[in-house]
Parts: C-alpha cells; structure tokens; sequence
C-alpha cells in the first residue's frame, strides 16, 4: 500500500482548548478509553487539564495521552503515546491511554495500514509532546516570573535551579492549558541521544485487560435497547439478490424483521477504500445473536447473475478511475490457466535496463522458473463486525476500521447525513491485516440501524467472513536469467501479474543491479474482490524473486548471501538507472546482521538453512529459517530475522511483531489458500482453510534489529513478505526439491522419503 | 424458550433462552460476560474457551441444556484480580498483539497446567493447538505457559 502524503496541519494538533478558562475537564467516558481500577482511582487527579488534543494532565500529575491511530494489534496504543510522553518529559508510569475517537479536527491521520503509524506519527507526535512541555515551562516561567529559558524539565518535574523553584506538572497545568501554543517551529526537539522512553521497551497498556476478558472490541459493545443483527449475501461472486421471502424467518422466535440492505447510493463516487464484496445483502434483525444466526440459516433466497457492472473510483492519490466488475462465475482452475497463457505472452514493460533481448540472444544457458500463489483469505479472529446507533440525522458508529476517514465519506453517502454528524468510535479491533481498511462493516450496520431507528450490532459469522473477502489476490510470476559460458549474470527478465494486478515493484532491488533488466506486468480482470493484505504485492514477489536468486546462485556456483552482496555492492558502486527505489547499503546490512546472528556457514547437524531479504514499506529485512525433517515432515526450527527500520521506539514489542509476521508468512506459506468454484470460495471456516496452529510455529525466532540513528520506518509488514523464500529456500535444502507454488504443503505431502 | 440456573465463576445465575443456544451467546450476549470470545462457531479456533467442571472447552457448541449442573468459569473467573499465574506470565512475556483469541489461549493454558503443572513442548502443543493466533503469539504462548508452570 502506498502512503498518503498528507501536509501536516501544523495548528491542528496544538489546539488548546480554553472554552472552560482554567482548562478544560473531558469525561473519562469515551466509549473506549480505559475505566481505571479501583487502585488507579486513587492516583487519579480531581481535575483534569487539557493542554492539547493528544495531552491531558490532571491536578496531581498524571497525564492522559491519547493514541490517536486506530489499534489493531501492531501496539500503536502504546508506542503512539510513548513519542508523546518522551517529549513531554514525564514518568511512563504516571501515564494513563486512551483510545481516541474519529476526531479529524484534532487529529492528524487517525489511520493504520501501510505500516506508516511510527513512521507518520514520529515528528508530529513528538512535536506534540514537545510543544506541551514548552506550554508547561511557560507556565512555570510566568508564575514564577522567571524566564523560561532558565527552567528546565524532568520526569514531570519543573525547576528554575538559579531561584531554587520546583514544581509538579499538575500544579502548572490548568495555567498551561489557558496559554497560547508556542510555534512548533520554534520548539526544540529532543536529541537522540536523551531519549529516555522512546528505546526502553514498554508493556501493551491494554495488556491487563486482554488478559482478564474486559470489553475492548466492537464485538462487545452493547446498550440499552440494543438489536441484533445478521446478514446474508450471495453464494458466489458474480451472483446478486433475485428475492427473498422474509416470512420465512419473521416467525421464527426473536426476529423481528429481514430486508434488504443496499450499501451505495447510486451517485456515490467510491474512494480508495469503498471496496465492496457484495453492495446488496440482506439482514436479519432480532433480539440475540444465536436468534439471528438460526434465522439466517433458514432464510429462502433466490440468487441470479449479476451483470457487468462500472463505477467510477477514486485512487488512493485521489485520481478517478474507472472500474469494472465483469459478469460470470470463475473458477480457480480456470484462473490458472489465463495465467499461465502469459508466460509466452508479452505483458506491459514497467522498466528496462539495457539491451535485456540482446543478452538473452547470446546467452550461453537461460534458467527460466515460473511461481504462482493463490487468493489468501484475512482471517482476523474478530470476524467483521459493527455497532451502529442511527436516529434522525445523527449516527454514532462503533466499529473495527483501520481506515475511518475513508469509510466516513461513505456512511455520509450511503446515510444522507452530513459528516459532522456521523460519531466514529474506534474499537480496537480483533486484527486487520489490511482488511479493515475496507470498513464496509460500518455501513451496513449504519444502515441497518437506520432502518429500525434503534442501537444495532451487527456481526458476521465465520462463514460471512470467509466467503465475503477482499482477499489477496493470486499471482503468478516469471523470472529468466541469462548466463554467459563462465556462468556471468548477463540478464534478468521479471514477468508478473495477477487476478486482477501486477505485483510488481519495477525499481525494487534486483533492478539497479544488473545491466541488462526487464520488468513486465500484467493482469486479468475478475469480479473477486481483492484488496491490501499485510505487505501488498511485497508478500507475493519477494518470496519468487527470492527463491530465483537462491536457484540462480546455486546455478552460478555462489554463497547465496556472497551472491546477493555482490548485486548490492554493484548498485552501490555502480548502479543500473536512475529510480532505485532502495538504499543498497542498508539492504547489505541486513544481510551481514543475518549471515552473523545465524552463524550462516556453521549448519548445525541435522538442519537445512534457507535465507531471504527483501525491502519495503521503507525498510529492511534479512531473514535465515533453519529447518529439520521428522516423521518425514519438515519442522522449522529456528528463525532469524535482521532488520533496519531506523530507530526501535518500543523493542520488545517490535520484536512481538516481527516473530508475529514470520509465523503469519510460515502458516501462509505452507498452507494458505483459498479457490473459487463457480464463483463460490470454496473455504467457508477453518475446518477447510488452514491456518498455522502451535505446534507449526518455530520453536525459537530471533529478531535483531540494526542499531542506528535513521528515523523510524515500516515494521508491521516487512517481516512478512521475506520469509516465503526463507522457508521455500530451507525446504529445497532439506527436500532436494524447489517449491514453486503457495501453499507448499500438498507437495510436501506428497514427497517420500525426504532426504536429510 | 426455557429457564436454566447456571453456576458461573460461582456465581448462581439465571437465564431465560432456546435449549439450543449454545453457552457462548448465553455468556455473552445474556450475561454480558463478554471476554469469552466468537471466532468460528464450530469448535476450530478456540475463542470460545471456558472450563466445564475443569476442563477446556469451545463453548460456541455447548449448548446451554447441556451447562446445568456443571461448574463453568470463564476467562472473567480464574482469578479476583488478573493475578492468577497464566495471566501474570502473559502479562510478563507481553504476549498480545491484537489480543482477541487471548482470553480462549488463557483458558486453555489454564486448564492445561492444572491436569499437567509442568508440561513440555509436546504436551502444550497438544493442549494448545486448538487455540488460533491469527497475529502468530505462538512462540511467546509457550515461553509464558512455561513461566506460569515454574511459579505456580
């Protein structure tokens, strides 16, 4: 996924509420902000000030920080607001959490996806925290009519050490939040090196109440007078409501009605986002969930064909384009065959190097391997789900969304009610993966509530979720290499698409690389949704080009680690074109990091080792999985992962996510698949569609980050695409077989024998 | 509709459903015990894990008529405070990430070191692996059961 450039507002985050003069006391109500325990209240102040949008602090110095981002499970609730505390300069421990609403007057790119939230937070949010500091030294410097270049701050302390005078941030924050902001450009940001939060792992600050089953998700909303409801949509893509018989179910026990929802209104312009798996559905409406789930499984439906269908949509740089949805019902095997028709047939050229035709022509031998992945299915725990309260012309939506700006241009649509009026809460959400980012959840249950004029939650079965996908989609790939009689890389020639796009970074390393390149792309329309799935495109070509360059060292006689520093060392010294999208150095880094930290040369007895690298989302990744064959099946031992994201705000927790993405890309790997019969998935729950379960996950990952002072990048997806080559690479080791299609499993299956 | 007296976290509580309804919905859309979580309905991803009378099951296909006269604990009763050794090994290994299918991970590990207080790898693959993390805590599941196994 590509990232918003959005300018930052500079005033918009430092306004200062001073609508109650001596501050401004905010409930501690919002729907999910933290209930402190009975213990906490006693540390809790009287009163609280609100110095700005991201800062409250209270009357006996303790502050509230708000994670501005929508959490999913990447722990932005915490390293969010640790940037904010370290620049305030208080006491983690004196710092309470909460989860802000959809607030886009006070908040900047309340949105999670494309691994940007510390990327796109780190000065903002420091700035935040710097410029409150800086209203509490002013506050101090005029109560103590000092100046405020003289005060210095500690811990949430305040001191003018020529006049012996201290202070609590409490005592000085209701004056703090009547003061006007200073300039941000005028407020000094901490160095580096005086960091004393940001570096120092932190624990989940919603880590207690996970663990005791407290209410955090939209799943567990529930208020007075609350309705449930389910909803039913066609069996396959390519299919539409017919009609519906609702006496079919308005009999049976707490149902209280059926109806057809549709979830666009017909001028719409979509955006990026308003991707829609089925935009008519039916919904069921009753007084409990198990009611509903028993009346969706006896509703009589009729389903018919869906023609053709075009709209107009809005890119995520906001160009309009045009979309179309064929008509039909497709097939998994026919997919496969239209792709493999374009290994002959030529595709679009994305970049060229060279002469790549000329070095083919005068190529001693030519290795040519085509890998291919199939459509992966999210699968968030948390099925998709939503709250919606709809009366008149206001509407209050709790949901799990990772992208509520987005989806709050559609509930505006699709409700006719204007924006401001549209209240979004942000649950934290079961997992998103990139699914989250199509929130069309939230409109569904907007419009259920609004036809029943009562609070709603709607949620879908395992079955909804799995079958109403905005899947990732399948590729296929190509990769031809030209070798000359000394077994010199004279060429390299990259052929990928997909149903229904190319998965192509034409100016991702190898380009850069090498003298003579080629990148083509192509895809073929489909009626399947597809939509971002942690690491777009990156999750797919990173495992092909990575397996090729394995097979092409060894067909060249090389180390594979020597032979992809060799490529960097060339892009360094003496790079190929002008737009490589990658700082080679760094990429080396993390090879070097791996190569050290596995001890690559020293193989222990009995384990296969297999190493990949891959760069996105602004960083790098160097992986080695170790694996060993028992019972004729192999067991991936250990995992070590390099990685260069710049600086780590909060290590442990960084490293949870990482150990997180090379398990997601092991069990998606081996396993994951979802296909299309007809139109219908043919994997509706997790009794069909497999995914990694225990005693399939690593017995120990290791992963290192390279210390350096480069601001921060991506890291909830860059751990993930490297990993497929990692695996397939260390399976070949232990196999003597290269695997070229996801999910390796069934081929694993079916080899006898397995050497080792 | 029928009326069935539960004992929940030892708690005595009453409820009016359809037989058929299945404890997950009673707890949490009756009794707004709501830590126990929905993944699958059909017992394959371990959300849904409560004790009955000890052991570990899915909820989402024990049907309510089948709950009385058993003692049920749900992630919200195996402790007063959040201090019962599993949840404290969590909260040291810092295990969640998204931290939906944690509450059903904790039932299972909780009932996994009362039949077995020190368990190795194999045993806690075996009694884990009908518990999905979809976000890949598996590694860091195990190193926290491990803790919680030494200090209780």
């Amino acid at each position: 996924m590509t990232l918003l450039d959005k300018k930052l507002n500079r005033r918009s985050f430092l306004k200062v509420s001073t609508l109650a003069g001596g501050g401004m006391m905010l409930s501690f109500s919002w729907l999910a902000g933290c209930k402190p325990t009975p213990e906490q209240v006693l540390t809790m102040p009287k009163e609280w000030f609100e110095i700005n949008s991201y800062i409250k602090i209270g009357d006996n110095g303790a502050v509230t920080l708000f994670n501005p981002n929508p959490e999913f499970g990447s722990n932005v609730k915490t390293s969010l607001p640790m940037l904010l505390a370290e620049e305030l300069d208080v006491d983690w421990k004196n710092v309470f959490v909460e989860q802000a609403d959809f607030y886009p007057k006070r908040f900047e790119r309340q949105f999670t996806g494309g691994s940007q939230g510390i990327r796109s937070g780190w000065t903002p949010l420091r700035t935040a925290g710097a410029t409150a500091r800086q209203l509490i030294v002013n506050a101090a410097a005029q109560t103590w009519n000092v100046p405020a270049g003289e005060i210095t701050t500690n811990a949430g302390m305040v001191e003018h050490t020529n006049s012996g005078k201290k202070a609590g941030y409490g005592e000085l924050a209701s004056l703090a939040g009547t003061l006007e902001a200073p300039d941000p450009e005028t407020v000094k940001l901490k160095d580096i090196s005086d960091f004393k939060i940001i570096g120092n792992s932190k624990k989940n600050v919603d880590g207690s109440k996970i663990v005791t089953g407290k209410p955090m998700f939209a799943m567990d909303h529930k208020v007075e007078g609350m309705k449930y409801a389910a909803i039913v949509h066609p069996p396959a893509f390519g299919m539409k409501i017919k009609s519906f018989d609702k006496n079919s179910v308005t009999s049976m026990p707490g149902i209280q009605d059926a109806f057809e929802v549709k979830i666009f209104k017909d001028d719409y312009g979509r955006n990026f986002f308003d991707t829609t798996t089925f935009p008519e559905i039916i919904a069921i409406v009753g007084n409990s969930t198990w009611e509903v789930l028993q009346a969706k499984k006896s509703i009589k439906a009729e389903w018919e064909k869906a023609p053709e269908s075009n709209f107009k949509m809005a890119g995520w740089g906001g160009n309009i384009s045009d979309v179309k949805v064929p008509s039909g019902l497709e097939n998994s095997n026919t997919h496969k065959e239209k792709m493999a028709e374009y290994i002959t047939k030529p595709g679009n050229v994305l970049r060229k190097d060279g002469d790549p035709e000329a070095a083919f022509k005068k190529a001693a031998r030519v290795l040519e391997r085509t890998y291919t992945a199939p459509f992966l299915a999210h699968n968030t725990m948390e099925p998709m789900n939503a709250f919606a309260d709809v009366k008149g012309d206001k509407a209050v939506i709790y949901g799990p969304t990772q992208a509520p700006e987005q989806i709050s241009q559609t509930l505006s649509s699709s409700l006719g009610i204007p924006k401001e009026n549209i209240q979004i809460n942000l649950a934290r959400m079961g997992g998103g993966f990139g699914r989250r980012a199509y929130s069309h959840h939230l409109t569904e249950a907007a419009l259920i509530s609004q036809k029943i004029q009562a609070p709603v939650k709607m949620v879908y079965t395992r079955e909804d979720d799995m079958s109403a996908g905005v899947y990732r989609p399948t590729y296929s790939a190509t990769y031809r290499a030209a070798l000359d009689e000394n077994n010199n890389l004279l060429a390299l020639h990259v052929k990928a698409g997909g149903i229904p796009e190319s998965p192509i970074h034409a100016n991702r390393f190898p380009a850069g690389a090498i003298d003579n390149y080629l990148a083509e792309g192509w895809q073929i329309e489909s009626n399947i949704t597809i939509g971002a799935f942690r690491a777009p495109r990156s999750n797919f070509i990173a495992g092909a080009e990575q397996s090729f360059l394995d097979e092409l060292a060894e067909e060249m006689g090389k180390d594979p680690i020597e032979f992809r520093l060799e490529l960097l060392k060339k892009a360094e010294t003496n790079p190929v074109g002008k737009d490589n999208d990658y700082d080679p150095k760094r990429y080396a880094g993390v090879l070097e990091l791996v190569r050290d930290k596995s001890n690559w040369s020293n193989v222990p007895n009995g384990i296969s080792r297999g190493v990949s690298a891959y760069f996105c989302h602004n960083s790098y990744v160097a992986e080695v999985v170790d694996v060993s064959i028992k019972d004729n099946q192999p067991v991936v031992e250990n995992v070590y992962a390099a990685v260069d994201c710049g600086i780590v705000v909060n290590p442990d927790a960084a490293a949870n996510m990482g150990e997180g993405a090379i398990i997601d890309g092991i069990g998606n790997a081996f396993y994951g698949e979802m296909a299309f019969e007809n139109g219908a998935p043919t994997k509706r729950n997790f009794d069909t569609y497999r995914m990694i379960r225990h005693s399939e996950a690593p017995k120990k990952i290791e992963v290192h980050f390279v210390d350096n002072k480069e601001e921060p990048t991506g890291l909830g997806e860059p751990l993930f695409p490297p990993v497929f080559a990692a695996l397939g690479n260390s399976l070949y080791k232990a196999t003597g077989k290269r695997l070229y299609e996801q999910p390796f499993q069934p081929q694993i299956l079916e080899m006898k024998n397995l050497r080792m | 509709m029928a009326q069935y007296n539960l004992t929940i976290n030892g708690k005595s509580l009453n409820v009016d459903v359809d037989p058929s309804t299945p404890m997950l919905w009673v707890l949490r859309d009756h009794l707004d015990l709501v830590g126990t979580k929905f993944g699958c309905g059909i017992a394959q991803c371990g959300a849904c894990t409560i004790h009955l009378d000890g052991n570990a099951v899915r909820s989402c296909q024990l049907p309510v008529s089948a709950a009385e006269n058993a003692e049920i604990t749900t992630i919200e009763g195996i402790s007063e405070k959040g201090d019962h050794p599993v949840q404290k090994a969590w909260l040291e290994h810092d295990v969640p990430q998204c931290g939906y299918c944690q509450a059903g991970q904790i039932m299972s590990a909780t009932a996994l070191l009362k039949s077995n207080p020190s368990p190795n790898d194999e045993d806690i693959d075996n009694a884990m692996n009908g518990n999905i993390c979809r976000c890949g805590t598996y590694t860091r599941i195990k190193a926290a059961i491990k803790t919680a196994a030494k200090s209780a």
